[in-house]
């Protein structure tokens, strides 16, 4: 066996060393609330972030495993970007951490939520449909426990099993459908799947609606997105954070390749208008259930469902250009949508409020905060400044590239789309500072320092994101380097 | 000894993915709800496994799938007997129903 094909994972093998180095800290260190552990895993963590930028980005694909397992820079790009909102959740989940519920089970939850990142890891790179369900299934079934994971709150454990049991079915309707595919094609290779599927017929048709089905629960898509609010509501703030995001930015990834390395011969046939008609739901759907959402988890649990819609953009461009604007976007929303949960998690841990009208004239008593969800909004709404704007645009231009008429309007009904999400994110920024109502039901306080530190990353990445323009290139050039091989299919 | 015994095989398993896709939407009881999964996950694995035994005998990749889609559909029914334990706790009843905290 050639043990060097394990160099080829590497950012898997440095994130498997450093979970087990927490547990190993965690299992001796002693019993009483060790004060420093959440401190050592964060910086072990962000030492493992700089690694991964510093570690010589791969400018040529290699393969491991018998080519189920494979790396490229895009890939390396995407795993980067994912760390980088890791790091900041578990930045802002410190203080969360550090409290005297957590105190025996604060190992338990940094082991959980890195496995999970693992498990991603896993789908990202996998070229083998085998590879890809064990990933998916690391990823959710950790991330399950983990919404369970505030024990004292009813909520919590009811969100878990609306959770467990939606991630279950759908995984059982992906696998039926990868069934299917494994008739027709006889492998589950991706390569080896779209070089022998010619025309499967009315079966592939099912296969193929069976697949997007099945991710589309964990992207929570429109038909398939009745899970997000209720989950995202009641599992604790931190987790939220993470399932908003990373989870979302990982699977939206895994079903690009998956769309348009293994079914990109059908792109114009059969997915095409499937994902045509999902975008249009998800967006709307989406917009219109956040208008009348009081409860701001909730709120931003619609908010990033029509999120996930103009995700969704970049993979119907089904073109590098749509792959690098695509990881753009989850960088920029990263930032944004971590700013907001940073703020509402601030303000819950100490005052427990979630709720839209407890935020009325709150930059009477907390400016700072105040001034800080007002940035995540208008980038979440795309407002020009901000990164918000330039991902949006980025992802509109990717979609429009091709030039077909239908994805014009397709793009034109995104647009108008916005246009009602401004509405309400500036609901909120309207409730900060224009209601007056005295006194404001949130008292001044200061927010601890990993909580700030959090922010500050978050504000500085809003700001700055969009404007560093060698960002989007790099990305778009990572995104054209060495992904021909995903493309090959889809050019004829 | 062609097509007829593909079927045969076939057919009932789509039965039982179909009776656990109405048994997950209809049933009230958390646990029958999971049983319901369970047949889902057991109709995938006897496709793949037929897939491979008559269509691709040369080959072992179902089979393969079929134990890993196993392995992962124990763990999958373990956590989610944990978490119905402990809503059981805090409800004390199990009774899909009664989740109603949450709604839109």
């Amino acid at each position: 066996m050639d043990y060097s094909q394990f160099l080829v994972m590497h950012h898997e093998i440095g994130l498997l060393v450093l979970i087990l180095l927490i547990f190993l800290f965690d299992t001796f260190s002693t019993k009483e609330s060790p004060r420093g552990f959440s401190m050592f895993s964060v910086c072990l963590f962000a030492l493992f972030v700089v690694a991964g930028f510093v570690y010589p980005w791969r400018q040529e694909s290699a393969a491991a495993f018998g080519g189920m397992y494979a790396a490229s820079p895009v890939m390396t790009a995407i795993k980067n970007v994912l760390n980088i909102g890791v790091l900041i959740v578990l930045i802002q989940s410190m203080k969360w951490a550090d409290s005297e519920f957590m105190r025996v089970r604060r190992g338990e939850f940094y082991e959980l939520l890195l496995i999970t990142l693992f498990g991603m890891y896993l789908m990202i790179s996998a070229r083998h449909f085998l590879l890809f369900i064990i990933g998916l299934e690391t990823a959710s079934l950790p991330l399950a426990a983990l919404v369970a994971f505030d024990k004292n709150r009813y909520e919590s454990h009811e969100a878990a099993v609306k959770y467990i049991l939606t991630a279950v079915f759908s995984s059982a309707i992906f696998m039926m459908g990868l069934s299917f595919v494994y008739a027709l094609a006889g492998t589950l290779y991706f390569a080896d799947i779209a070089a022998s599927l010619t025309d499967g017929g009315a079966m592939l048709i099912v296969a193929i609606a069976f697949v997007i089905a099945g991710m589309g629960f964990k992207l929570s898509l429109v038909p398939f997105h009745l899970w997000t609010a209720d989950v995202y509501q009641g599992a604790p703030t931190s987790v939220t954070s993470y399932l908003s995001v990373i989870s979302k930015g990982s699977a939206a990834f895994a079903f690009f390749v998956i769309l348009v390395q293994v079914f990109g011969p059908f792109y114009h046939g059969i997915w095409e208008w499937m994902l045509y008609a999902l975008i249009i739901l998800t967006i709307t759907v989406g917009n219109l259930f956040a208008l009348r959402q009081k409860n701001l988890k909730r709120f931003l649990a619609f908010s990033s469902i029509s999120q996930a819609g103009y995700i969704m953009l970049g993979v119907i461009a089904g073109s590098a250009q749509g792959l690098g604007s695509l990881i753009f976007y989850v960088l920029v929303y990263i930032f944004s949508n971590l700013a907001a949960f940073g703020v509402i998690s601030a303000i819950e841990n100490k005052t427990g409020r979630v709720d839209m009208d407890s935020y009325n004239n709150l930059y009477s008593t907390n400016p700072k905060l105040a001034f800080t969800m007002m940035l995540a909004m208008f980038s979440l709404a795309g407002i020009p400044p901000f990164a918000g704007f330039f991902s949006k645009f980025f992802i509109f231009s990717a979609g429009v590239a091709s030039g077909s008429m239908a994805l014009y309007i397709l793009v034109l009904i995104a647009l108008i789309n916005t246009i009602v999400s401004l509405y309400y994110y500036l609901l909120v920024v309207k409730a900060m500072f224009i209601n007056n109502q005295e006194p404001c039901a949130i008292a001044t306080f200061r927010s601890a320092c990993s909580e700030r530190l959090g922010m500050w990353i978050c504000v500085a990445g809003i700001i700055l994101v969009g404007l560093v323009s060698c960002i989007y290139n790099r990305l778009i050039d990572t995104a054209v380097v060495n992904t021909e091989y995903i493309f090959t299919i889809f050019a004829n | 000894m062609d097509k007829l015994p593909v079927m045969l095989y076939i057919i009932p398993s789509m039965i039982m993915f179909c009776c656990g896709v109405y048994g997950f939407i209809t049933r009230k009881n958390m646990i029958a709800i999971l049983i319901s999964l369970e047949l889902m996950l057991n109709a995938v694995d006897i496709n793949f496994v037929v897939f491979n035994r008559f269509l691709f005998p040369g080959q072992l990749e179902g089979m393969m799938f079929t134990l890993f889609a196993i392995a992962i559909a124990a763990a999958e029914t373990a956590l989610a007997i944990a978490i119905i334990v402990n809503i059981f706790r805090v409800a004390k009843n199990i009774d899909v129903r009664d989740l109603t905290k949450m709604k839109f």
